[in-house]
């Protein structure tokens, strides 16, 4: 059984790697706009239909499809708040969750309606090549992926804390009605940064999709994982949410391992109920008073 | 209370008179259908309790739902307990269950999108344990038997079965109407409104949400059991699945949440309109629930108050002045 | 009536009540004053519940009740006001109050009509069925006063039911409240209109930084020069005897 456990771990890790990722937008948004997207998963599916049929159609490898998919969902994200969420809600709470879900509902079955429920993959033929790590051989685009979550972090951290408009998105995180007054945009500002969330989840999906699959509903498995990295990692921080997404694959793992296949995400679950009712500013944040 | 205006004549004149014509005109699949729609009505009321008059917005209230149907299902089945004795223990048991998340959520302060997210987890917990062991029957579910008669709490025609659906509807109203007219109800919708100042005004906040959950547990095992008995098969995602708690939140927000009778005008106009759609495009499966998200947006942006909302805005003409005057009655 | 003893509250490292105590006799008109973050709010939010002192005692009608939740004070017969009115916004006027009477009224018929005497009683009779928040100022902080009046609170805890209000609105509320002490209620208030201070309470507590600095009745206290210092500054007090002696 020990024999297993490493490599189990090892697993987990890239596992969570994808975790982190999906999860790097919803802490962006959540942390700027203190708002719940729930839709956070259905963009994700969305992002995986796009590139499958960029691969089939014309034949793109999924990594490739990075520089057009991420831009395309930057806009989209962008457009969402501004033309949807912020009008729609009328800037309540619990609103915007309600319309976020509204936009899941609308975004999962117009997928199901035109793509049906099929389980569709996308064949690259280094899908299979193992590279060894240590006790376990790992399928080389996860450890792409895993490599790529952290730089996606490193950017994020990057955009936000050393760029101009980064500076904006601080402020109004920060301190929405003090931004108005210096003149910055907070709509603008808003969407912007829905943009670059929504923008991630593409990236993610590009990441994800040698390895993985897409149905209509795929986002749905993501969503409340995701929810539970974010939580976990701390409302708002990438590092918090790098680090409890690999954490989370980990659990995942280990909850397969032991419990069986199907008990796997139970582990999930449960750590994201005990955090919320025990430690709501996440593992890494700070207690509020 | 308030006096209903024309509109909301109109509007439950209108349900009222659906509902009655199924009785003269009964159309199988018309009946089916409502039956449905019912069933997700109780939920709906249910759903409504807390979420509507206490602005406890759960995400997650298939787990509810769910235990009701899957407790009374695993004492027929597995332990052959008579229905009639299995429904009220299952009832309870679903009772139970949101008591117990509502009792943790609330007691660490959890509310707002955090408890919507918090139920739904609970939901999720149940799904995939229902899911992976064989008392629930795993990823099979559980089938039972059909045998029709009082006796085992199914019924033969559609007609009787429509109508105990029909007046699990009715008494889920009453227990609403009922609410509303109580001294716990007033309590629920104080702390909806403000919980600061309901504290300050000697509200015991946490029994008085957690009560709500108690009671809307209760309601919404009741539907989890009419939906066993009706279609007699349950499993982990008809139960627990979100899309059943969708199902409970989407009635009562399109209707009008915190209102009598928001649920069912809810319910039964949204499949009503499902239905519809998909007559139109002949089966294809989605687009009535796309049509369902549309009609969210569209309510949460132009009809906040749902459709009760809408009618109680379109009255009579008459003397304003008189409105002081039904109050003091 | 209510005994505040040795009352401390910190905030991490900052402490915003430091070894306060007042006693309050029944009957009475009793101002807080102090300037603006003297802990006074905070101390109000520990004798009402909200906060759970970190050393100290405070005993109303005898029963200790620190740490106590704030509904099961106000079943003893105490209730608080909000500094920032906090009203049932959704709901009618009469329906706010209601929820007040309902503490002491389990059917709702009793709990409205009770709502109607205390609307009443502050002046809100024609305004029943307006909508909270279409309220003015005024009358916002009225509602606060009228539902926690229908508690049938002994003690009425009111946290700046002047403020923002303006000189003629003053005086109507500064009436309402000595009719509600004349009915029987002994009233604590936190108050920044001076002149409202002065009209009204029969003895004021003064709190400075967090701590209980001077108690008195209101005319004593104005001329105390500890008390004209922690409003107007080191040295006040000498340079105003100065500026009389020129």
């Amino acid at each position: 059984m020990s024999a297993l456990i490493l490599p189990a771990m090892l697993g987990g890790l890239t596992t969570g790697a994808i975790y982190a990722l999906v999860a790097l937008g919803l802490t962006l948004i959540y942390g700027v706009l203190h708002i719940i997207n729930f839709a956070h998963g259905s963009l994700l599916m969305l992002a995986l239909y796009g590139v499958y049929f960029l691969h089939v159609w014309l034949g793109f490898d999924p990594y490739l499809a990075i520089p057009i998919i991420a831009p395309l969902f930057f806009v989209l994200g962008y457009a969402l708040q501004r033309g949807v969420i912020a009008p729609f809600s009328g800037g309540k709470e619990q609103n915007v969750l309600l319309v976020t879900l509204a936009l899941s509902i609308v975004f999962d079955n117009l997928a199901l309606y035109f793509w049906t429920s099929n389980t569709r993959t996308v064949a690259v033929s280094y899908a299979y090549t193992m590279v060894e790590v240590g006790p376990a051989f790992i399928p080389l685009p996860k450890v792409i992926a895993f490599f790529a979550a952290m730089l996606c972090a490193a950017i994020l951290w990057l955009v936000i804390n050393r760029t101009r408009i980064g500076k904006a998105i601080r402020a109004v995180a920060i301190e929405k009605r003090g931004a108005q007054l210096v003149g910055i945009e907070v709509e603008q500002t808003y969407a912007v940064c829905f943009g670059i969330g929504t923008a991630c989840v593409a990236v993610a999906a590009c990441l994800l999709i040698p390895t993985f699959y897409v149905t209509p509903q795929v986002g749905y498995a993501f969503v409340l994982v995701a929810f539970t990295t974010v939580v976990l990692g701390g409302m708002g921080s990438f590092a918090g949410a790098l680090v409890s997404g690999l954490l989370l694959g980990v659990i995942e793992a280990l909850c397969g391992l032991f419990l069986g296949e199907t008990l796997g995400q139970i582990g999930i679950f449960v750590a994201f109920i005990l955090i919320l009712l025990f430690r709501p500013a996440g593992l890494f944040g700070q207690r509020t008073a | 209370m308030k006096h209903a205006t024309l509109g909301e004549w109109v509007l439950y004149g209108a349900v009222c008179a659906y509902l009655l014509a199924l009785y003269a005109l009964p159309s199988d699949v018309w009946l089916g259908f409502t039956i449905n729609a019912l069933i997700v009505t109780v939920l709906s009321i249910a759903w409504n309790i807390t979420g509507g008059y206490g602005g406890q917005m759960s995400f997650g209230h298939a787990a509810l739902f769910g235990t009701g149907a899957f407790v009374t299902a695993i004492l027929q089945v597995r332990l052959g307990v008579n229905p009639w004795l299995a429904a009220p223990l299952a009832i309870a048991a679903a009772a139970l269950v949101a008591g117990v998340i509502g009792a943790l959520s609330f007691r660490y302060g959890l509310k707002g999108s955090y408890f919507a997210l918090v139920t739904l987890a609970f939901a999720e917990v149940l799904r995939i344990l229902a899911s992976s062991f064989s008392i629930t029957g795993g990823g099979q579910g559980i089938l039972v038997p059909y045998k029709a008669g009082v006796e085992n709490l199914q019924f033969a025609s559609r007609v009787s079965t429509y109508t105990l659906a029909l007046a699990l509807v009715a008494l889920g109203m009453l227990v609403t109407a009922w609410m509303q007219r109580s001294r716990f109800g007033a309590y629920l919708i104080a702390i909806r409104e403000n919980e600061e100042a309901a504290k300050a005004l000697g509200i015991d906040t946490f029994r008085t949400k957690v009560l709500a959950m108690v009671l809307s547990g209760a309601i919404a095992g009741t539907a989890g059991v009419a939906y066993l008995q009706t279609f007699l098969f349950v499993d982990s995602q008809i139960a627990y699945g979100a899309s059943m708690s969708v199902e409970a939140l989407l009635g009562p927000m399109i209707g009008g949440s915190g209102t009598l009778w928001g649920p069912l005008v809810g319910t039964l106009a949204l499949h009503l309109l499902g239905e519809s759609a998909k007559e139109l495009v002949s089966g294809a499966p989605g687009l009535n629930l796309v049509l369902y998200g549309v009609v969210l947006l569209v309510i949460l942006r132009y009809l906040p108050d749902g459709l009760v909302g809408l009618a109680r805005r379109v009255r009579l003409p008459r003397r304003a002045p008189a409105a002081s005057m039904k109050e003091a009655r | 009536m209510l005994r505040v003893a040795n009352v401390t509250k910190r905030f991490g490292g900052l402490v915003a009540v430091n070894d306060a105590s007042l006693t309050l006799e029944q009957g009475r008109i009793v101002a807080l004053i102090g300037p603006n973050g003297a802990g006074k709010t905070t101390l109000f939010a520990m004798i009402g519940g909200f906060l759970t002192p970190d050393a100290g005692s405070i005993t109303f009608e005898g029963q200790e009740i620190a740490g106590l939740p704030p509904h099961a004070i106000c079943r003893l017969g105490l209730t608080r006001t909000f500094q920032i009115v906090q009203p049932f916004a959704g709901l009618t006027v009469l329906e706010n109050i209601a929820v007040g009477a309902h503490l002491h009224h389990r059917s709702r018929a009793d709990a409205l009509e009770r709502a109607r005497l205390v609307a009443e009683q502050v002046g809100m009779g024609r305004m029943l069925d307006q909508s909270a928040q279409s309220l003015t100022v005024a009358g916002r902080k009225r509602l606060e006063l009228a539902r926690a009046l229908a508690t049938e609170a002994k003690l009425l805890l009111l946290d700046e039911v002047m403020a923002g209000l303006i000189p003629s609105e003053i005086v109507e509320i500064v009436a309402t409240i000595r009719q509600i002490r004349d009915s029987g209620v002994t009233i604590l208030l936190i108050e920044h209109v001076m002149q409202a201070v002065m009209s009204l309470s029969e003895e004021a507590y003064v709190l400075n930084q967090g701590k209980m600095i001077a108690h008195g009745t209101p005319k004593q206290l104005v001329a105390d020069p500890t008390v004209i210092e922690a409003y107007l500054g080191h040295g006040a007090a000498e340079r105003l005897k100065g500026g009389a002696h020129a």
